[in-house]
């Protein structure tokens, strides 16, 4: 818990939030409308008698009371997914569209990935990328057993990720060389698990931190590239380091080509927005329209995402 | 039927054809769309589009309009996916879309995930379940169900849940038998 005191300064109320981040979370599902209805997902979990709540910010995200989603019919039927409450919110700044091509550059297990198959009713293309082989038979496996059919997964370094497997510089009709919009969703120091991972601090560093933000810099800078001008990039962490927050947007904003874009939590949910200084550095003052999510507010693990546009 | 085809698998892991029965034109590490027709065939052995289609069709009743927002694919030997796009052909990816059939042998099977997505269409071979059986199928187990009627080989297991008949998986039924083939992974004990 220790590297998380030095976000005492940026928060008023920090003992609620260094409160709330030694409770567990709930079990979360998200409901499927791929293979189900929010009405008939309810009707069966109440058939089951499986206690749960709806999220007041998103009436297919449900809280249940007690036991894991793995154990109940519905479940069975891939009509729900067991997902943390708070990673349900980069799908929707993505905002897809049916019919669109877009790239979920880290998308292994797989809960963003079929959350945005499903805002994109399985249409159109979903290229899933995870540079980590083993990891992709679970994204295979969720987005199977959710009934996905629009996924294409491909298993590359996503700072160089390449449009070779989809016909790329070739005459071919159905060709893909560019995304309607792409999802960073990129791997981080994981402060903000601390409610689901005890241990998740056990191994922070900054070192470590320097050496992840390397990482999430490139993949964001690769994600521009491939998206079309107009184009919509989501970036989000599961942490609260602003070294791997707004330090990384203001890096792509200076080196891409690229604006901050503004977008409303949904009705309901509360967040922070971005900062524009830490430990003497100054960042864009733009990287404010990104929106922190702190464990105390909504009552959920901690986040960050940001909506970006591509100019050129 | 023979044990192979019992047991290859429902997630296509096991029960791949050795490498000498593959013609040499498959190539087993990438995605080929499948010809259209048999006039358009020309890696022997595949099926075509027109076969797939029809195959569900004539086994489950599924409408062939369910498939007309997809394509079809091959990787492996004779396991076929659906997927929801246009790509090009072949096409060098770790996944596209559903694998929802093993085709290739005497009888095909459909896929556990297909018949969940596609199987709702079906209005043969579907074996409805009362709350036990369907419990006892979840759970991967054989069970006696003298009661069918209906084609013996693959159907689909389903059950009422939530005011409508929901397709749970695919059952092999043979000799007054409906066995499971519910993967291991997704194998659950509702009871």
């Amino acid at each position: 818990m220790e590297p998380l005191e030095r976000y005492a300064s940026l928060l008023s109320d920090f003992d609620a939030f260094r409160a709330a981040c030694e409770r567990p979370l709930p079990s979360v599902v998200r409901v499927n409308t791929l293979k189900a209805s929010v009405e008939r997902a309810r009707e069966a979990l109440d058939a089951e008698g499986v206690a749960y709540e709806a999220a007041d910010w998103h009436p297919g995200i449900f809280r249940l009371e007690e036991r894991g989603p793995g154990t109940s019919w519905p479940y069975f039927h891939g009509w729900l997914h067991g997902q943390e409450e708070v990673s349900a919110l980069p799908a929707l700044a993505l905002d897809p569209r049916p019919g669109e091509v877009v790239w979920d550059a880290c998308a292994a297990p797989g809960s963003k990935t079929t959350q945005i198959a499903d805002l994109m009713d399985d249409t159109g293309v979903l290229v899933g990328n995870d540079n980590n082989l083993g990891r992709l038979s679970a994204l295979r496996h969720n987005a199977e057993r959710l009934g996905v059919t629009n996924l294409a997964v491909t298993n590359q370094d996503a700072r160089n990720f390449s449009f070779k497997p989809f016909g790329d510089r070739t005459d071919a009709d159905d060709r893909i060389e560019a995304f309607d919009r792409a999802l960073v969703d990129a791997p981080c120091s994981c402060e903000g698990t601390i409610r689901k991972n005890p241990d998740a601090l056990d191994r922070w560093s900054l070192e470590q931190i320097k050496g992840i933000v390397g990482i999430q810099k490139g993949i964001l800078r690769r994600a521009i590239q491939a998206t079309k001008p107009g184009g919509t990039v989501v970036y989000s962490t599961c942490t609260f380091a602003p070294e791997e927050n707004e330090a990384v947007l203001d890096h792509v904003l200076e080196e891409e080509d690229c604006e901050m874009r503004p977008w409303d939590a949904p009705d309901g949910f509360e967040t922070d927005p971005g900062i524009t200084e830490w430990d003497g550095e100054r960042f864009d003052s733009a990287v404010e329209l990104a929106h922190r999510v702190y464990p105390h507010r909504n009552d959920t693990g901690g986040f960050f995402c940001a909506k970006l546009e591509v100019t050129a | 039927m023979s044990d192979r085809e019992r047991d290859a698998g429902d997630d296509g892991d096991v029960g791949a054809g050795t490498p000498s029965e593959d013609p040499p034109t498959n190539d087993g590490q990438r995605f080929d769309r499948l010809p259209e027709t048999a006039d358009d065939r020309v890696v022997p052995g595949r099926p075509t589009r027109e076969e797939v289609v029809g195959w569900w069709e004539q086994r489950y009743e599924v409408p062939p309009e369910t498939w007309d927002g997809h394509t079809f694919w091959e990787k492996g030997n004779g396991k076929i996916w659906a997927f929801a796009a246009e790509v090009v052909t072949p096409i060098d990816v770790e996944g596209l879309g559903m694998r929802i059939l093993r085709a290739r042998q005497e009888h095909w099977k459909p896929s556990t995930n297909a018949v969940q997505r596609f199987g709702r269409e079906a209005t043969k071979n579907v074996v409805v379940l009362d709350a036990e059986e369907a419990t006892t199928f979840a759970k991967g187990e054989d069970q006696e169900l003298p009661r069918w009627e209906g084609d013996w080989g693959y159907v689909i297991a389903a059950h009422d849940i939530a005011g409508e008949v929901e397709p749970i998986g695919v059952g092999l039924y043979l000799h007054g038998e409906l066995r499971s083939t519910v993967p291991k992974g997704r194998r659950e004990d509702l009871s």
